[in-house]
């Protein structure tokens, strides 16, 4: 679990760097394939060579992964509803870590005997190993959805607020003079000025929730293994069966999932702030 | 006097000292007449900055009386401060927008302001498009859309190479020339001010007094090669004494 300076550095170092479009070259391309390769290859040879047939459940080929994984219309099935129960859960999870999270920030940022009263527990929320409430949390809110929302939006919360609130903070010193020089009001401060330059801080924000909430999503999954199943679900219960195929293939997929959730956001955010953001920062 | 009377901007007397206890300003004490251009030199952190704060009411003055005889106000700082969201046009309208102006009258004052400045057809460019020197124009323009009667400059080209400084300069005078708007104008070039200036005050370090006041009498409007004429350098040359001793 991340502090607050770790929170913030993640925030800078994610937006900062200002991206130039370039045309994608040979050179760019080639070594990850090359990666990728070698990955295969030493994976297949571990399959084959270091692992004898009893144990090749460990790790098996991966042209058997999809075989039986993705190719197997039952097996598909399944991983495909535990898809999309563990999407659903992440990205609404996400949307209301993202209503929280952000008014949060905008009504710490208006009041300041409030930002110095709830952040600090905030941070003590971010530092609380939320593995551990999990528990606590099956015995108040039961084993259902609610609960695997809950674990989820409280993994995702903290990014959300600490870097909006960095966000809003840092809009130009000056630029707030000319505001209240022109009798700008707090509504049309925060509308007009801070809001807008909090938005590539905020959207560094969502791109690690987003992250998070997947996780979120998947743990919740783990604990409350009731319902209808999702992939943390279907991890653990193909881990129990040595269904290691099936096992592995879900794996895939939630890896893909976190991977296309984080992506989205980065799209979204240089679709709303990066005509002005990284170009002026360049 | 008749003249303190009538000033766009007057200072009794004013003293300010922070929070901290550091003293930025003793007995500032002078007016700035209607269609009079004053500027300001000193050694930096002498509390330059600090009086033109006051003036705006950004700042409340510890002791003595400011007045200020217009509510037509405009105030440039030492960067831009356009929001890099906006574009040229939008930026130029944000304070008709502030000031709850119809769109179509703040249309119209911006597309005036932007010609005054010499940014007609960059209206839709985003700040980051622009140079710096066509960036502090943009923030010239915004201020002009609300025809100030009292322009207060915060050392508005000290981050500009001295080729644009100085165009920005002549393009500067030919404004004033045009609006006879009364300027308070912080700089820490000796010959930027008196090349602007109907009258330059001279600081001592901080806390920082006025040490010298000094008119300018050369007769609007001024040529570029004013700066080369024998009068120029000598008023330079006076001003530069006087600074050497408000940092001693």
């Amino acid at each position: 679990m991340s502090t607050i300076t770790e929170a913030e550095k993640v925030a800078l170092t994610t937006v900062a760097p200002p991206r130039r479009r370039r045309p994608v070259r040979l050179w760019r391309v080639l070594p990850p394939i090359g990666v990728f390769a070698l990955i295969l290859a030493g994976w297949y040879s571990i399959s084959y060579l270091v692992l004898d047939e009893a144990r090749r459940f460990l790790l098996p080929p991966p042209h058997e992964i999809i075989d039986v994984g993705f190719l197997d219309q039952r097996n598909l099935q399944a991983l495909l509803r535990g898809l999309w129960l563990t999407t659903e859960v992440a990205l609404l999870g996400l949307a209301i870590a993202i209503v929280i999270g952000v008014s949060a920030a905008v009504l710490m940022s208006q009041a300041n005997w409030l930002e110095v009263s709830v952040y600090p527990w905030v941070v003590i929320l971010q530092t609380i190993p939320i593995l551990a409430l999990v528990p606590l949390i099956a015995q108040w809110t039961g084993f259902g959805f609610s609960s695997r929302l809950l674990v989820c939006v409280l993994i995702a919360l903290f990014p959300i607020i600490a870097n909006t609130l960095f966000g809003l903070q840092s809009a130009d010193a000056g630029l707030r003079d000319l505001f209240r020089l022109h009798g700008a009001g707090r509504l049309t401060l925060l509308v007009k000025l801070m809001f807008p330059a909090s938005l590539p801080a905020m959207f560094a924000g969502f791109r690690i929730s987003a992250g998070l909430s997947v996780i979120g999503a998947l743990v919740g999954d783990l604990f409350f293994k009731q319902g209808e199943p999702g992939l943390g679900i279907l991890i653990d219960v193909y881990r129990a069966r040595l269904q290691s195929e099936q096992m592995y293939a879900a794996v895939f997929l939630a890896s893909l999932l976190g991977i296309a959730v984080f992506l989205f956001f980065g799209w979204l955010g240089r679709r709303v702030v990066g005509k002005w953001y990284q170009a002026s920062r360049g | 006097m008749t003249l303190a009377t009538t000033a766009a901007l007057r200072f009794d007397r004013v003293d300010k000292t922070f929070k901290d206890g550091t003293t930025a300003l003793v007995g500032a004490d002078f007016a700035v007449a209607p269609g009079e251009f004053v500027s300001v030199v000193g050694p930096s952190g002498c509390g330059k900055s600090t009086l033109l704060r006051i003036a705006s009411g950004l700042d409340a003055a510890s002791a003595g009386q400011v007045h200020v005889g217009t509510d037509r106000l405009g105030y440039v700082f030492q960067d831009a401060t356009l929001l890099p969201w906006r574009t040229v046009r939008a930026n130029v309208e944000l304070l008709a927008e502030l000031h709850g102006l119809a769109k179509a009258e703040r249309r119209r004052r911006s597309a005036e302001a932007l010609e005054l400045v010499g940014l007609t057809g960059f209206d839709k460019h985003m700040p980051h498009e622009l140079s710096g020197g066509m960036r502090m124009r943009a923030s010239l323009a915004r201020s002009l859309t609300l025809s100030p009667e009292l322009f207060l400059f915060d050392e508005p080209f000290g981050a500009l190479d001295e080729i644009t400084r100085e165009r920005l300069n002549d393009e500067l005078l030919s404004l004033f020339r045009l609006q006879r708007f009364a300027a308070l104008f912080i700089t820490h070039s000796v010959m930027e001010a008196v090349f602007l200036s109907t009258r330059v005050l001279v600081m001592s370090g901080r806390p920082g007094r006025i040490l010298a006041d000094i008119e300018i009498p050369f007769d609007y409007p001024r040529e570029p090669s004013l700066r080369f004429t024998a009068q120029f350098a000598a008023l330079c040359g006076e001003i530069s004494g006087h600074l050497r001793g408000a940092q001693a």
